[in-house]
């Protein structure tokens, strides 16, 4: 039949082509990350924390629980007085710091982790539904959750830790429960504005039944959002463990943790200031590396913003 | 007729993550005193570009006005807009250059009510008392054609339809007696029925203050019955500007005679088939080195991708910016 | 198109949507957002829908096609009421009457490749292999005259014009006898529209297609389409063959929409005689009493602010819904 004289449209985006090839795509997304150089500080960041927690044992160079009194308050190796055997010095019991803050990092990743793996997996559930099935179940949940968010977090997280007593499980799950809210709070906006969204209706014109409305359209769409939220709340949940570390509540004191040291080392800010100094800089390092990474998860997994304007 | 605005080779362009978006690459035209001039053309190219870079209200970055010149030239004297100091335009724009947006409910303060968005206007730029600027502020509501204007005074934006709205902006417009007023796709937003009050809106106004009017839209039909010239873009530049019923009768860049076809005749009983023109607008990411229309172009020939056409007057009043000359049927060079 | 047979048939359809407010959410009103519209469609037909912004246009369109359940009144499409339809009886049956959507930066999933978002309506009626699938994403890339190679792209690397091709040919994947086409061009550039016209019209011919066209640019329906309705504050005011409708318009609201419509033609514009209207359309939650278009029309009298007119045929296949429409042009506004 008679369509225009040329068969296919011969536009210009086929000369500024967009990547094809996995490869290719690959190599997009790495050109996002080097345009965006906070991305790539905040991966940096990331990757370091993850390497330190996986391999403490390999990287650190004494045991962070061995006690050498007689080495006690050691500073750090580029002041007056330091050596290279201990960089970051040694706390009031002798113990290598550098060692104790590379053990560290597997506290607070453990905490972070699945503290958001909870948080998001319970926020989720409760979200989707209250997003999915709308109306009345959806107006009572909301209520919950807004009560909820309303107290305020930290003495409430407090409060909880005081009776649960002191282990890393119980402030997973202390993490894990406080915070599912703003997970469920964010999916179910996130599943409304899908629902609403004009391929859903494309889809249900077409005949589709809800489990592949669900599988096919809100889940992938779900999924970018959820993940620069959890960046965000892993980020915020190191945070707070620390603090919970520095008010005696998050896991025993024998346990080299961030918090723990940096409650530690305030006994001693005066004549020993890089006992409390190093714990801090690493909670900020790492949180500061998350919120990068966050902020670019956030560019980079909506299609939307990578749509380039013509 | 004197020209009161003579805009020479204006380029902007905007730094952006995806590349430099080359949006108005050198456009030049001359406003006359008293005349519309409408400018035409696709989403993109450049129209309202071109019209922000005048008044400084190009976002930058981004954006950045590269070069050009434009002298507006008022009874005390000539100044190039594209060298005034923030301060200097702040004062001409609102003042003796008045704007009009495609959206009206973003250029409208929402927190206040249209009486003081008036008054504000007047009291800026005029020497006015506050019991002055109020009681010229209702005589303008009247003056765009808004029922109850003592009453209207005191309503909030929200509280007005869309083409009320859109009055409320263009009296804000009018209310310093500018000597151009700018209107960026004032009816695009409206219904039709409303878009026909707008318009009839303006030439009344026109008419009654002897108004030079800049009128941006991509409606070709909006266009015939408006302006006294019209000047076609297609990727940040100027490719034919004529007098409007020169344009219509004889256009000669193939985009213009292009965009004629592809509109169905309302007037017409028979139905022919639409031409189209192929292919989609150009990616302004790319530096022009060639004709801009080249690609979509069903008479482009090898002249065509090795420079850029300039605008080049083929009949007094009528420029055409091609190396085609349509009415031959024959490139116009040899 | 000479005596089809009747395709669909539409009688007396009610869209209403309820307002709530108050301090406990109670519904205190409705928004009749289609308020009882009746027509029929020849199969291979296009009828326009026009109207201004808000009068109820996309409204009846998802309400025909059961997007949304009516509030009343009864749609037949090939024999059958839709509207007794449920679940799966209603599921089996979307393939035959599909939906072009308006906006075609929100209609198509940002994160499904063009080949998924193709064969969508396929997979969902049949279980293909997909080597199958892949054949026939190609083929229909092809009839919609985009390269088949761009398959495995996403929307976002796509033009709008181009957008809409693809929700063509998602349309079309199911090879339907209906299509609802909600305002297909509006969203694009002047010289795209023309492609997605030619394309429309192209198909309808080869494939025998019936379509309800929706636009509230009048040219352009006026082009497309067989016959014309209408609508203004959820009713249709008038409904006739498209050169009825702007010849020889009996519709006070009509003549109004047809003479504001911007002719590309500066002599003819010159000439024109311009009915312009005052005021803005009602709110469809509170719809003035009688005829709706009252508020606004020139010719209204007592009669019109208090009956509600109903749609009479005036002449043959001519239907206006206006107190004074007669056969002697009593219903004409002269300028
Ligand atoms: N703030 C910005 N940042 C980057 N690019 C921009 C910006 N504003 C405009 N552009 C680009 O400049 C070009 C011209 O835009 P412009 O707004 O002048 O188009 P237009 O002709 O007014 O179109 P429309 O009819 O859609 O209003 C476009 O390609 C646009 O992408
Ligand atoms: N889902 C909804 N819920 C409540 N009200 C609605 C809904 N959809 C539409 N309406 C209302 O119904 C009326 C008709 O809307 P509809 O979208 O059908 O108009 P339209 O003729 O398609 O307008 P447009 O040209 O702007 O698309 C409007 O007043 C609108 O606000
Ligand atoms: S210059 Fe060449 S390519 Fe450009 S419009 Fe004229 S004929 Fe076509
Ligand atoms: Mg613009
Ligand atoms: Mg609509």
């Amino acid at each position: 039949m008679a369509f225009e004289s040329r068969p296919f449209e011969h536009d210009v985006d086929t000369l500024l082509d967009i990547e094809k090839t996995p490869l290719q795509r690959l190599a997009y997304y790495g050109r996002f990350l080097w345009r965006d150089r906070g991305g790539m500080i905040g991966m940096f960041i990331f990757l370091t924390v993850v390497v330190a927690a996986l391999f403490s044992p390999q990287l650190s160079p004494y045991d962070p629980l061995d006690q050498r009194l007689r080495d006690s308050k050691l500073p750090p190796a580029w002041a007056a007085d330091g050596t290279w055997d201990h960089p970051l010095g040694t706390d009031n019991l002798g113990r290598d710091i550098l060692s104790r803050i590379i053990y560290g990092s597997r506290v607070s990743l453990t905490v972070g982790f699945f503290g958001v793996l909870i948080a998001a997996t319970l926020g989720m559930l409760i979200g989707s539904i209250a997003g999915y099935i709308g109306g009345r179940v959806d107006s009572a949940i909301m209520s919950i959750i807004n009560l909820i968010l309303s107290l305020p977090y930290l003495l409430f997280v407090v409060f909880i830790a005081a009776i649960l007593g002191r282990s890393l499980l119980n402030v997973i799950l202390i993490f894990g429960i406080t915070d599912s809210p703003i997970f469920a709070r964010v999916t179910r906006g996130e599943v409304l504005r899908i629902r609403r969204s004009g391929y859903v209706e494309s889809a249900i014109s077409a005949g589709a039944r809800w489990p592949h409305i669900i599988v096919d359209h809100i889940i992938p769409n779900l999924i970018g959002p959820l993940i620069t939220l959890a960046t965000f709340e892993m980020s915020a949940m190191i945070f707070y463990e620390a603090g919970l570390g520095f008010l005696g509540l998050s896991v025993p004191p024998s346990v080299p943790s961030w918090g723990n040291m940096l409650a530690n080392g305030r006994k001693y800010l005066t004549n020993a200031p890089w006992i409390a100094a190093a714990p801090g800089l690493a909670i900020m390092y790492t949180s500061l590396g998350m919120n990068l990474l966050g902020d670019w998860l956030r560019d980079v997994l909506d299609p939307r913003l990578r749509r380039a304007r013509r | 007729m004197d020209t009161i605005l003579q805009v020479r080779d204006l380029v902007t362009k905007f730094y952006t993550l995806d590349g430099v978006v080359h949006a108005v690459n050198g456009v030049s035209f001359d406003l006359q005193q008293g005349e519309t001039l409408a400018i035409v053309g696709e989403s993109g190219c450049g129209k309202s570009v071109t019209v922000l870079s005048l008044l400084g209200l190009i976002p930058s970055p981004p954006g950045r006005v590269e070069q050009g010149s434009a002298l507006f030239r008022t009874p005390f004297g000539q100044q190039d807009l594209l060298k005034l100091s923030r301060e200097e335009l702040r004062e001409i724009r609102g003042g003796q250059i008045g704007f009009v947006f495609q959206d009206p409910i973003s250029t409208l303060n929402p927190i206040l009510t249209v009486g003081e968005q008036i008054k504000e206007t007047l009291t800026r730029h005029l020497n006015l008392s506050q019991e002055e600027a109020r009681e010229r502020a209702i005589r303008l509501l009247a003056d765009v054609g808004i029922p109850d204007p003592e009453l209207r005074y005191k309503s909030y934006p929200f509280q007005l339809s869309g083409g009320m709205r859109q009055r409320v902006v263009i009296a804000i417009a009018i209310a310093c007696n500018p000597q151009i007023v700018i209107a960026d796709e004032p009816t695009t937003a409206l219904d039709v029925t409303v878009q026909a009050q707008i318009i009839d809106l303006f030439q009344r106004l026109r008419s009654a203050m002897g108004m030079t009017l800049i009128w941006i839209t991509h409606d070709l039909g909006v266009v015939a019955g408006l302006a006294d010239r019209v000047m076609v873009m297609y990727g940040g530049r100027v490719v034919e500007l004529a007098a409007v019923e020169e344009l219509y009768q004889n256009p000669q860049h193939p985009y213009t005679r292009g965009l004629l076809d592809a509109l169905p005749r309302l007037d017409s009983r028979e139905t022919r088939r639409l031409v189209s023109i192929q292919g989609a607008p150009p990616d302004l990411r790319l530096p022009l080195r060639h004709c801009p229309f080249a690609w979509r172009c069903n008479y482009a020939y090898d002249h065509c991708w090795q420079e850029i056409p300039e605008l080049v007057a083929t009949a007094p009043d009528h420029q055409v910016a091609c190396f085609y000359d349509l009415n031959k049927g024959a490139p116009r060079h040899g | 198109m000479a005596e089809q047979e009747e395709i669909l048939r539409v009688v007396d359809l009610k869209k209403y949507f309820p307002i709530y407010g108050g301090l406990f959410g109670r519904k205190v009103g409705d928004v009749k957002a289609v308020d009882g519209i009746s027509f029929s469609i020849r199969r291979g037909e296009t009828l326009g829908l026009v109207g201004e912004s808000g009068c109820g246009k996309s409204t009846a369109g998802r309400t025909i096609i059961q997007l949304y359940r009516p509030t009343g009144g009864h749609v037949y499409f090939e024999g059958v009421d839709l509207t007794t339809l449920k679940g799966e009886a209603l599921r089996r049956l979307r393939p035959r009457m599909q939906m072009i959507f308006q906006d075609p930066y929100a209609s198509l999933n940002p994160r499904h490749s063009v080949a998924k978002i193709v064969s969508e309506p396929i997979r969902l009626h049949r279980r293909v292999s997909s080597r199958e699938l892949k054949e026939r994403v190609a083929e229909l890339l092809e009839l919609v005259g985009m390269n088949p190679a761009y398959m495995r792209r996403f929307p976002h690397e796509f033009s709008g014009g181009q957008r809409q091709r693809i929700g063509i040919a998602r349309a079309l994947s199911v090879n339907p006898s209906f299509i609802v086409c909600d305002e297909p061009i509006s969203a694009l550039d002047v010289s795209i529209q023309a492609q997605v016209v030619n394309l429309l019209q192209d198909l309808q011919e080869r494939l025998n297609l019936t379509y309800l066209f929706i636009a509230h640019d009048l040219s352009m329906v006026k082009h497309i389409s067989h016959r014309i309705a209408v609508m203004y504050l959820g009713k249709i005011m008038e409904l006739s063959d498209r050169n009825t409708i702007f010849d020889d318009p009996l519709h006070p609201y009509t003549q109004a929409l047809t003479s504001a419509v911007p002719l590309p033609d500066p002599i003819a514009e010159r000439r024109r005689q311009r009915f312009i209207l005052i005021g803005d359309p009602p709110s469809p939650a509170h719809p003035p009493p009688g005829c709706v278009f009252h508020t606004r029309c020139p010719l209204a009298t007592d009669e019109c602010r208090t009956l509600e007119p109903p749609l009479r045929e005036v002449l043959p296949d001519h239907f206006v819904a206006c107190h004074l429409a007669d056969t002697r042009g009593g219903s004409k506004i002269d300028g």
